[in-house]
C-alpha cells in the first residue's frame, strides 16, 4: 500500500508539473509597458515554487516507499537533528524567498498602482454597470461633462447621465461601449461603479481594478501592440456578470484619430 | 488546574433526554457530525449542478424545475440560479461543514475525553449551541423556496449587491435577507461553542494533564475556539449592519447615487468596503478555523500508523499558535484590488507571505515524522499522508496569490478556485475523513470496513487531483470564476477542460457514496471495537467504545506523560505508553 | 373551396403589408345596436427631437452579425416623413361605454437583442407569451409599480415564459444584461386603442355615441389627451402635436 501511494503521488507530482512547464495552458502574450515585471515576477514564483512542490511530494513519496518496509526487527528512525533542521530550513530559505520576492514585487506593483499618470495620457472616463461597460471620451473640448445619476436613461443612450441642454461640456463627450485606444500611448482610465462592485480585467494588459461605487478609481497603462483584446468582470456583480464584457482596440494614432471622429458624428 | 466545576449529572432518562436534547457532549458532537453530513451532501450536490451546467449549459436538468420554476423553468439553469447554488454551496461548505464536523463535531466529541473531564464545562449552553447551529441551518435552507430565489451574491456577499435589496435583482430578495439572517445565527451558535472548549480546556484538565501534555488535537481545538470567538465576533455585528441596510433604510455599506433597476437608490453615506474589510477580519480567520482542527487532527493520528513521536512536537504547538496570531493580520489580501489604497496591499502581503513559514514548519514536521516510520497503512493513515499531499498542493498556490503584483493577473480567476479547494474542500475534508475513520470506533463502538475505506481514500485522491489541478491551468490562462457560462472568446477554447474536471468532479463525488455506505452499514453491522484498536496513547483510548455517559466510569485518569510516546518500551512488550498508564516495570 | 383559400390568403396578405406604416388596432368590440362613431388623426411633432442614434452592440456579437448592414436606431422617439411620430399609444382614457376583453395571446420576441415589439399594448389579464429567438440568454425585467415587479433570465433554448398583467399599468421593461434593449408593455382597460405607425396615423373606431377623452402618450414626451364627442356614426378628426427637445 505504501509504495502503491509513493507511486501514484510521483506520477501526480509528475504530469501536473509537466503540464505547467510545457504551458499547455499558459496566459497570453503580454502587450502592455509593465507586463513582462509581472511575467517574471510570475517566473520567479513559479520557480521556487515549482521546486519546493516537487521536493516535498517527493520527499513524501520516498519516505512513505521506505516506512512499508516490514523488515523484522527495523527500528524506527527519527530524522536526523530532530525538529531543528525543519524549523531552520524553513525559516531560511522560504524566508530569504519571501524577502527577494517581495522586494522586487512590491516595486513592480507600486510602478502599477502607486506611480501617478504620464501627463501626456489620454483620459478615458470608465463607467460599469449591471451590465455592460461604458467608455466617454471628452471630445473636441476636452473636458467631461458632469455626471447625474438620475438622468441616466439606457433608452436613450445616456448612460453617464450627462446633461447636455444645460452643460456645454457635455455636448461633444463621446460614450460608446468599445475602447479604443492608440498604441504605444499613456492612457488613464477614470473608473466608477453606476450600481454595484465590478471589475476591469484585461489578461493581455496584465491589469485589473474593481470599481467601486462611490469612490472614484484611476488606472493607467500603456498598451504596445495592437489587437482587439476583451475586457471583462472579475467581481461578481449579478446575474449578467458572465456576460459583462466589451472590447478594447488598440491600433495606430492615425486611425485611433479615425475612429474618434466617426464616433462623435454619431453620438 | 482546577476541580471540576461541572457537577456530575445523572444519566438521563428518556428517549428524547438521552438522543434528542442531551446535554452530553458525545451526543452533541454526533448531532453536529450528522448535521455536517446532511450539509455536505446538500452542498456536493450543488456543486455537481454546477459542474454540469458550466460543462453543458442548456442540459436540462429533470426534476429541477419543480424545486425552482423560474430559476430553472423547463430544466435549464439560468445565470441567476446557477449563481444562487454556488451561494449556497459556498455558504453551506464553509459554515455547516467546514466550521461543523472538524470543531464542533469532534471538538465537542473528544475535547473532553482527551483532557480527562467527564463533559463540557457547561453542558446546557453546548446543547443550545448546536440547537442554534440547526436553526441557523434550516433558516439557510428555506431561501431555496423562497419566489425570488436564494441570495446570489457568493458567500462573500459583497455590498452593495447584497445589500440593496430586491432592485438589484433575482436573489437579492428575501433570500439575501435570509442568508444575513442565518449566518448571524450561526455567529452566537459559534461564539457560544468557543466558550464553552475555552472554559473546559483550561479549567476541567484531570490530574496531571499540563497544558504541555495535551495531545495535538485539543490544542489545535482550543487554538481555533480562540480564533472564533474574536473572528465571529466581528462578523455577526456586520451580518446585522447589512440586515439593517436591507430591511431598515439604514446605509452602512450603500453610498448614494446609484442607480439600479433604472431607479435612484435612497441611500448614502455608506462603504462597501467597510463591508469587505469586515467580512475579510473574519473571513480569514475562518479558514484557519477551518483548516487548524484538521492540523490537530492529523498530528494527532499520523505517530499512531507511524508508531514513532511526531516530529518536534513543541514546534508544532509553536506553529499553530502562531498561525492563529497571524491569521488577524493578512485579511486585506482578498482585497488587493478592492479600492483601498495600494500601499496597503504591500502591507498586507509581508504577513501571508509570513505565514508560509510556519506552514512550511508543519509540513515539514509531518513529513519528518513518516522518515523512518513502520507505517501502518490503515485507511485514517492514508488520509493523513494524502492530507499531507494536497496541503501542499493548495499552499504552494497561496504563495502566487500572495504577492499584489501577481494577483494582478491571477485574483478572481479559476487559479483562487483551484486554490482554497485544495487547502478547504480537499486537505481539510482529509482532515474529516481521517478523524472519522480513525474515531469511529470509538463514537460507535464499531469498527467501519477497511477495504472500503481503502476504495474510498484511492478513488478519491486521485479524483480530487483531477478535479483542481486543472483550475490552477484555467486560472494562468485567465479564466474568471463566478461565471455561469463561459461565452467569451478567450474562454471558448477552455470548455474542454471544464467537462474534464466536471466529469472528474462526478465520478469523485460518486466515489463518496463507498463512504456514506461504509459509515450507515458499519454503524449497525460493524465487528465490535475494543477500547484501543489502533494501539493509541491518547485518553479517549483509555475508556470503553463507546465512552460510558460519564466519560470515565467515575474514575477521572491521571495522567503521567505527554501524548506522543510512541516508539517506546511500553507495557508487555507494546511499542507506546499510554497517558495515564503507570510506568512500566523496568525490564530485566 | 380553392378561391375562398386564396381570398383568405390575399387578404391576409394585404392586411400585413399594410400594418407596418399603418396603425395597429385594437380588437374591435361586440358593436351596440345602432350608430358607431370614428376617432382619426395624426401624431406629429415640432421643433427638433433627439436623434435616433445606432445602437452599437459590440458586448453581444452574435447581435451584430444579424443587424449587419442595417444598424438598429435608438428606439425612444422614432419620426417617420413628415415629423410624425411613431409608436404613440392613442386610447380612450375616460368615456368608455364597455369593452370586450381581449382573449388571444399577445407574442413578445427578443431577437437580435430587441424586443419586438418595441411597444406591447395589452388589456388586464390578457395572456402573454415571451420567446428568446436569439442563441443566447436574455433576461426580462418588467419595471412594474402597480403590478408585481419580475426579473428572470431566459437562457436560449428555454420555454417561452408565459404570464400576463392584471392592472392597468405603463410598464417600461428591460434586460439586465443588455442595457440597450428596452421596450414598453401599455395596459389598458378599454379595447379603442391604436398605435401608431411611422405614417403617425390613428383610427379609433366602433364608438357608440358619447363623451369621451382620447389620449396620446409617447415614452418620451409623454401624454396629451383631448376631449371628444360622437353623436353618430361620424369620423372625428383629431390630432396631436407633441413638443419635441433634442435632449
Amino acid at each position: 500500500m505504501g509504495k502503491l501511494f509513493a507511486v501514484v503521488l510521483t506520477i501526480i507530482t509528475v504530469v501536473a508539473t509537466a503540464i505547467f512547464v510545457m504551458r499547455v495552458w499558459w496566459l497570453p502574450a503580454d502587450i502592455s509597458v509593465h507586463g513582462p515585471w509581472i511575467d517574471h515576477q510570475l517566473m520567479e514564483t513559479m520557480l521556487s515554487s515549482g521546486i519546493l512542490f516537487v521536493v516535498s511530494q517527493l520527499a513524501l513519496a520516498l519516505f512513505v516507499w521506505k516506512s512499508g518496509d516490514r523488515r523484522e526487527g527495523r527500528k524506527i528512525k527519527i530524522f536526523p537533528g530532530g525538529a531543528v533542521p525543519m524549523v531552520v530550513l524553513a525559516t531560511v530559505l522560504v524566508g530569504a524567498e519571501i524577502l527577494a520576492l517581495t522586494f522586487v514585487g512590491s516595486k513592480v506593483w507600486a510602478s502599477i498602482y502607486q506611480t501617478p499618470p504620464d501627463p501626456n495620457s489620454l483620459a478615458i472616463d470608465v463607467q460599469a454597470e449591471q451590465f455592460a461597460f461604458y467608455f466617454r471620451y471628452p471630445g473636441a473640448d476636452g473636458k467631461f461633462g458632469g455626471i447625474h445619476p438620475e438622468l441616466m436613461n439606457e433608452a436613450s443612450q445616456n448612460f453617464f447621465g450627462l446633461d447636455p441642454a444645460h452643460d456645454t461640456a457635455a455636448r461633444d463627450d463621446i460614450v460608446v461601449p468599445t475602447l479604443a485606444i492608440p498604441v504605444n500611448r499613456p492612457v488613464l482610465l477614470t473608473l466608477r461603479a453606476k450600481d454595484v462592485n465590478h471589475a476591469f480585467y484585461v489578461p493581455e494588459l496584465r491589469i485589473q481594478q474593481d470599481f467601486v461605487p462611490g469612490l472614484v478609481i484611476p488606472l493607467h497603462f500603456t498598451a504596445t501592440q495592437p489587437g482587439k483584446y476583451e475586457i471583462v468582470c472579475t467581481q461578481l456583480c449579478g446575474l449578467g456578470h458572465y456576460n459583462m464584457r466589451a472590447y478594447v482596440e488598440v491600433m495606430p494614432q492615425e486611425q485611433f484619430d479615425q475612429w474618434l471622429k466617426q464616433q462623435a458624428a454619431q453620438q | 488546574m482546577h476541580e471540576a466545576a461541572v457537577h456530575p449529572h445523572a444519566p438521563p432518562q428518556g428517549f428524547l433526554r438521552t438522543h434528542v436534547f442531551s446535554v452530553d457532549h458525545k451526543v452533541i458532537g454526533k448531532q453536529y457530525l450528522d448535521l455536517a453530513l446532511v450539509a455536505v451532501c446538500t452542498g456536493m450536490v450543488l456543486s455537481w449542478l454546477m459542474r454540469l451546467h458550466l460543462a453543458w449549459p442548456t442540459a436540462a436538468i429533470p426534476g429541477l424545475d419543480k424545486l425552482s420554476p423560474n430559476g430553472a423553468a423547463g430544466g435549464v439553469i439560468t445565470p441567476e440560479y446557477y449563481l444562487s447554488l454556488m451561494t449556497m454551496h459556498g455558504t453551506i461548505m464553509v459554515f455547516f461543514v467546514l466550521t461543523t464536523a472538524p470543531f464542533a463535531g469532534f471538538g465537542n466529541y473528544f475535547l473532553p475525553l482527551q483532557v480527562g473531564a467527564e463533559d463540557m464545562a457547561f453542558p446546557r449552553i453546548n446543547m443550545t449551541s448546536f440547537w442554534v447551529t440547526l436553526v441557523a441551518f434550516l433558516v439557510l435552507i428555506s431561501s431555496f423556496f423562497v419566489a425570488d430565489g436564494p441570495a446570489l451574491s457568493g458567500w462573500t456577499a459583497y455590498a452593495p449587491l447584497s445589500a440593496v435589496g430586491k432592485d438589484a435583482g433575482p436573489g437579492q430578495g428575501l433570500g439575501q435577507t435570509l442568508w444575513a439572517i442565518s449566518i448571524a445565527i450561526f455567529c452566537v451558535a459559534q461564539l457560544l461553542g468557543a466558550l464553552n472548549f475555552i472554559a473546559t480546556t483550561l479549567d476541567l484538565r484531570t490530574k496531571g494533564m499540563s497544558l504541555a501534555r495535551m495531545p495535538f488535537s485539543t490544542w489545535a481545538w482550543f487554538i481555533t475556539a480562540v480564533i472564533g470567538l474574536i473572528a465571529f465576533a466581528v462578523l455577526m455585528p456586520a451580518c446585522i449592519l447589512l440586515i439593517l441596510d436591507r430591511v431598515a433604510g439604514t446605509s452602512f455599506f450603500i453610498p448614494s447615487g446609484l442607480v439600479i433597476s433604472d431607479r435612484l437608490q435612497p441611500h448614502s453615506g455608506g462603504s462597501p468596503l467597510l463591508w469587505q474589510h469586515l467580512f475579510w477580519f473574519f473571513g480569514h480567520p475562518e479558514v484557519y478555523i477551518a483548516i487548524l482542527p484538521g492540523f490537530g487532527i492529523i498530528s494527532h493520528i499520523l505517530p499512531v500508523f507511524a508508531r514513532k513521536p511526531l516530529l518536534g512536537p513543541r514546534a508544532m504547538i509553536g506553529c499553530l499558535i502562531a498561525i492563529a496570531f497571524l491569521s488577524y493580520t493578512v485579511w486585506g489580501h482578498h482585497m488587493f484590488l478592492s479600492g483601498m489604497n495600494p500601499f496597503s496591499a504591500t502591507l498586507f502581503s509581508v504577513p501571508t507571505l509570513i505565514i508560509t513559514i510556519p506552514a512550511t514548519i508543519v509540513t515539514l514536521l509531518w513529513i519528518g515524522t513518516i522518515y523512518g516510520a513502520k507505517l501502518r497503512f490503515t485507511t485514517p493513515a492514508l488520509f493523513c499522508l494524502g492530507f499531507v499531499s494536497v496541503f501542499v498542493s493548495g499552499g504552494i498556490s497561496g504563495f502566487f496569490l500572495a504577492q499584489p503584483s501577481i494577483d494582478t493577473y491571477l485574483h478572481g480567476t479559476y487559479f483562487v478556485v483551484g486554490h482554497f479547494h485544495f487547502v478547504m474542500g480537499v486537505a481539510a475534508m482529509f482532515g474529516i475523513f481521517a478523524g472519522t475513520y480513525f474515531w469511529f470506533p470509538k463514537m460507535f463502538g464499531r469498527m467501519m470496513n477497511e477495504t472500503l475505506g481503502k476504495w474510498h481514500f484511492w478513488l478519491t485522491f486521485i479524483g480530487v487531483y483531477c478535479v483542481f489541478m486543472p483550475m490552477h491551468y484555467l486560472g494562468l490562462a485567465g479564466n474568471v470564476r463566478r461565471y455561469s457560462a463561459f461565452t467569451d472568446d478567450y474562454l471558448k477554447p477552455l470548455i474542454p477542460l471544464h467537462r474534464f474536471i466536471t466529469i472528474a468532479a462526478l465520478f469523485t463525488g460518486a466515489a463518496q457514496l463507498i463512504f456514506l455506505f461504509n459509515l450507515i452499514r458499519s454503524r449497525f453491522r460493524g465487528p465490535k471495537a475494543p477500547d484501543n484498536p489502533w494501539e493509541a496513547t491518547t485518553l479517549e483510548w483509555a475508556t470503553t467504545s463507546p465512552p460510558p455517559f460519564d466519560n470515565f466510569g467515575g474514575k477521572p485518569p491521571v495522567v503521567q506523560r505527554g501524548p506522543n510516546e510512541y516508539g517506546v518500551a511500553g507495557a508487555g512488550g507494546a511499542d507506546y505508553l499510554m497517558q495515564a498508564a503507570p510506568e512500566p516495570a523496568p525490564a530485566r | 373551396m380553392r378561391t375562398h383559400s386564396i381570398a383568405v390568403l390575399a387578404t391576409v396578405l394585404i392586411t400585413g403589408g399594410l400594418a407596418r406604416s399603418a396603425s395597429i388596432v385594437g380588437a374591435a368590440p361586440p358593436r351596440p345596436p345602432g350608430a358607431a362613431g370614428t376617432i382619426s388623426g395624426k401624431v406629429t411633432y415640432t421643433g427638433t427631437p433627439p436623434k435616433m442614434k445606432p445602437i452599437d452592440m459590440a458586448k453581444e456579437p452574435n447581435c451584430v452579425t444579424q443587424h449587419a448592414g442595417a444598424p438598429v436606431l435608438t428606439e425612444n422617439v422614432v419620426t417617420g416623413p413628415g415629423n410624425t411620430l411613431r409608436w404613440v399609444l392613442v386610447y380612450i382614457s375616460a368615456g368608455d361605454q364597455g369593452s370586450a376583453p381581449a382573449t388571444e395571446t399577445v407574442r413578445l420576441d427578443q431577437k437580435g437583442c430587441q424586443y419586438i415589439p418595441h411597444v406591447l399594448v395589452l388589456q388586464p389579464n390578457q395572456p402573454l407569451d415571451i420567446y428568446n429567438d436569439d442563441p443566447h440568454s436574455h433576461n426580462i425585467h418588467p419595471l412594474a409599480k402597480l403590478n408585481p415587479e419580475w426579473n428572470r433570465s431566459q437562457p436560449a433554448g428555454a420555454p417561452p415564459i408565459h404570464t400576463k398583467w392584471e392592472q392597468p399599468e405603463f410598464i417600461p421593461v428591460k434586460c439586465n444584461v443588455h442595457p440597450w434593449m428596452h421596450g414598453w408593455h401599455l395596459v389598458v382597460t378599454t379595447s379603442h386603442y391604436a398605435l401608431t405607425g411611422e405614417d403617425g396615423a390613428f383610427t379609433l373606431s366602433g364608438l357608440p355615441p358619447g363623451k369621451y377623452t382620447v389620449t396620446a402618450w409617447q415614452e418620451q414626451f409623454g401624454a396629451q389627451s383631448q376631449d371628444v364627442t360622437i353623436s353618430g356614426s361620424e369620423t372625428k378628426p383629431v390630432n396631436f402635436v407633441f413638443k419635441a427637445t433634442p435632449y
